[in-house]
């Protein structure tokens, strides 16, 4: 097992069926589509990428890239139909559970009983993960004060609370237990600008005092640009490009004499996949594009 | 930490969220309460009219039998739903609150899952059943003096483990059908509580009805319950109801962990567990 490669994937495919339904083997391709649209839809396409231990991978995507997939098939709530996924060398069809006691997974929507406290939606999570609940909750407490939640409000149902302080609980929930691979998926849409700040510095810390790898996806490009080591770029579930932040701005062209943004790398990158014959959608930038294979 | 204190401390963790559920949805509970108190009267005043219901004079002795006999099932049914949905409902919860993907991805086994859904479900339908029985006792002068509360208490247990089978089988419904699966699982009791016995004795079934009742684990503890505590029979005599009992909550509990299994597996090929219901 190598304890220098969080997280690997090779080949991996993600095929859902509309219904349900599934094409069989003796079926023709064209009985997958239907006049009501396509009956499968291609989540992951052969999507193959290798992050390092203590590393920030960011995937940019546009909605329905495939982005939130790709967290659900290495948190093992998604089987793959092909290829594999290891996480510090566990396969996550052999080795599901050991997989699970190294990851934790915020989701953009904070997957939380609005009913209970955040104290009690933190201790539940603590004693799923074994922890011991009267350290949970102190350890609790100080990482939603360091998140801007006072110890005040830890014992009000969430649903007292608003959108951003219950994402930043469910950060802190997945904080708790300390993986060692942290699936960030958009974490921080819907919170202010502070908080994304104080979000930021949370992930930041986590890597440097407890060497957490981190995967994260975002629609945020300063984000991406502010916190990832690499940036992979997700269109139509295949990984175009996967890069440094420098290098994928390198691989675009300076425009108007200054170094493009990531946004337009963003832009261009995606622009290209999509002009190639997949989708109708004009290369809003008109830039020449250089390699984006991985 | 050894693996069976982790064990318990995540069985725990269902039982601690659940009550913490249950104290948060206080004005639910209360009216669930007074729902379930309400419908147990009802029932059970239905044996105290059976006399001018029929026109025929009964005894005091034949009319408290009546009663007994609708609380007993009454109270027994309450508590086998009780347990039935709080296990079946297991999944339903989840998705109800959205919460699903993260237990699913919690370092869990699916049978702990299941264990600590199984003793919430047992402690709150004894607290809500005792509930019950307390205010419906003040409204009749219930005659227990014969009642063999220990050999009843044998039965309801051997009784319990067959529902939380079936509760188990009954959950995988709202895995499979996110938008109305929670409400499928009512097909299930419902066929359950037209066989059994509850509220009248299976002898007026129709045979094929009767054949079916065979093989309802209600059926077993609704008899050994009222043997128990009408008639006072003796634990060697209740054993008859529990063989039966074990032997179909040994089938039933395997066979819904296997079955759970599978659906989840198909969730999770399918991208079912993503969606709330």
């Amino acid at each position: 097992m190598n304890q220098h490669i969080a997280l690997s994937m090779h080949g991996v495919t993600k095929v859902f069926h509309k219904n349900g339904r599934r094409s069989w083997p003796w079926q023709s391709k064209a009985a997958g589509s239907t006049p009501d649209g396509p009956q499968e839809i291609t989540a992951i396409d052969s999507a193959s990428l290798v992050v390092k231990r203590g590393e920030i991978l960011g995937v940019l995507g546009a909605n329905g890239s495939g982005k939130s997939t790709l967290i659900r098939l290495i948190s093992t709530l998604l089987i793959p139909d092909g290829g594999t996924i290891e996480v510090f060398g566990h396969d996550s069809l052999k080795d599901e559970m050991a997989i699970k006691r190294l990851i934790n997974r915020v989701s953009v929507d904070a997957a939380l009983f609005k009913k209970l406290s955040a104290l009690e939606n933190l201790s539940y999570a603590a004693r799923l993960y074994g922890l011991n609940p009267r350290r949970a909750q102190e350890k609790a407490i100080a990482i939603l004060k360091q998140l801007g939640i006072e110890p005040d409000r830890v014992r009000s149902p969430l649903e007292d609370m608003s959108r951003g302080m219950q994402q930043k609980v469910a950060i802190a929930r997945a904080l708790l237990t300390t993986p060692i691979l942290l699936l960030l998926d958009e974490p921080t849409t819907g919170l202010d600008p502070r908080s994304k700040r104080e979000v930021q510095g949370f992930v930041l810390r986590m890597r440097e005092t407890h060497d957490t790898t981190v995967l994260l996806t975002t629609h945020d490009m300063d984000e991406a640009d502010r916190l990832c080591d690499r940036i992979a770029i997700l269109s139509d579930g295949k990984i175009v490009a996967l890069d440094t932040p420098d290098g994928l701005k390198g691989i675009v062209e300076r425009t108007n004499g200054h170094e493009p943004t990531m946004e337009e790398v963003f832009m261009t990158l995606t622009g290209k996949r999509l002009v190639n014959g997949e989708e109708d959608v004009e290369d809003t930038q008109g830039m020449s594009v250089g390699s984006t294979t991985p | 930490m050894s693996a069976i204190n982790r064990e318990l401390r995540v069985t725990y963790a269902f039982v601690e969220r659940n009550f913490n559920l249950v104290k948060r949805y206080w004005g639910w509970e209360v009216v669930w309460l007074c729902y379930s108190i309400v419908n147990a009267l009802s029932i059970t005043f239905i044996g105290k009219a059976s006399g001018s219901i029929t026109g025929q004079p009964m005894t005091q002795r034949q009319t408290d039998e009546v009663i007994l006999f609708l609380l007993l099932g009454t109270l027994v049914w309450h508590y086998l739903a009780v347990v039935f949905d709080c296990v079946s409902e297991m999944i339903a919860w989840e998705r109800w609150e959205g919460t699903i993907e993260y237990t699913f991805m919690a370092p869990v086994s699916r049978f702990t899952h299941m264990i600590g859904s199984t003793v919430f479900s047992l402690v709150y339908g004894l607290l809500h059943t005792g509930i019950i029985l307390l205010v419906v006792a003040l409204f009749f002068d219930l005659d227990l003096s014969r009642a063999n509360l220990a050999g009843a208490t044998m039965v309801l247990m051997a009784g319990s483990a067959s529902f939380v089978g079936l509760g188990i089988m009954a959950s995988v419904m709202p895995l499979l059908f996110p938008e109305r699966g929670a409400q499928m699982t009512h097909v299930v009791k419902a066929s359950v509580l037209l066989v059994s016995g509850v509220y009248y004795p299976i002898s007026v079934l129709p045979e094929w009805m009767q054949s079916v009742a065979a093989i309802s684990p209600a059926t077993y503890v609704l008899q050994g319950v009222r043997s128990a505590l009408i008639e006072g029979a003796r634990s060697g005599h209740l054993l008859g109801f529990v063989w039966p009992l074990i032997i179909i909550g040994a089938v039933t509990v395997p066979v819904g962990v296997l079955v759970f299994r599978a659906c989840e597996r198909y969730a999770k090929r399918t991208g079912k567990l993503k969606r709330n219901g």
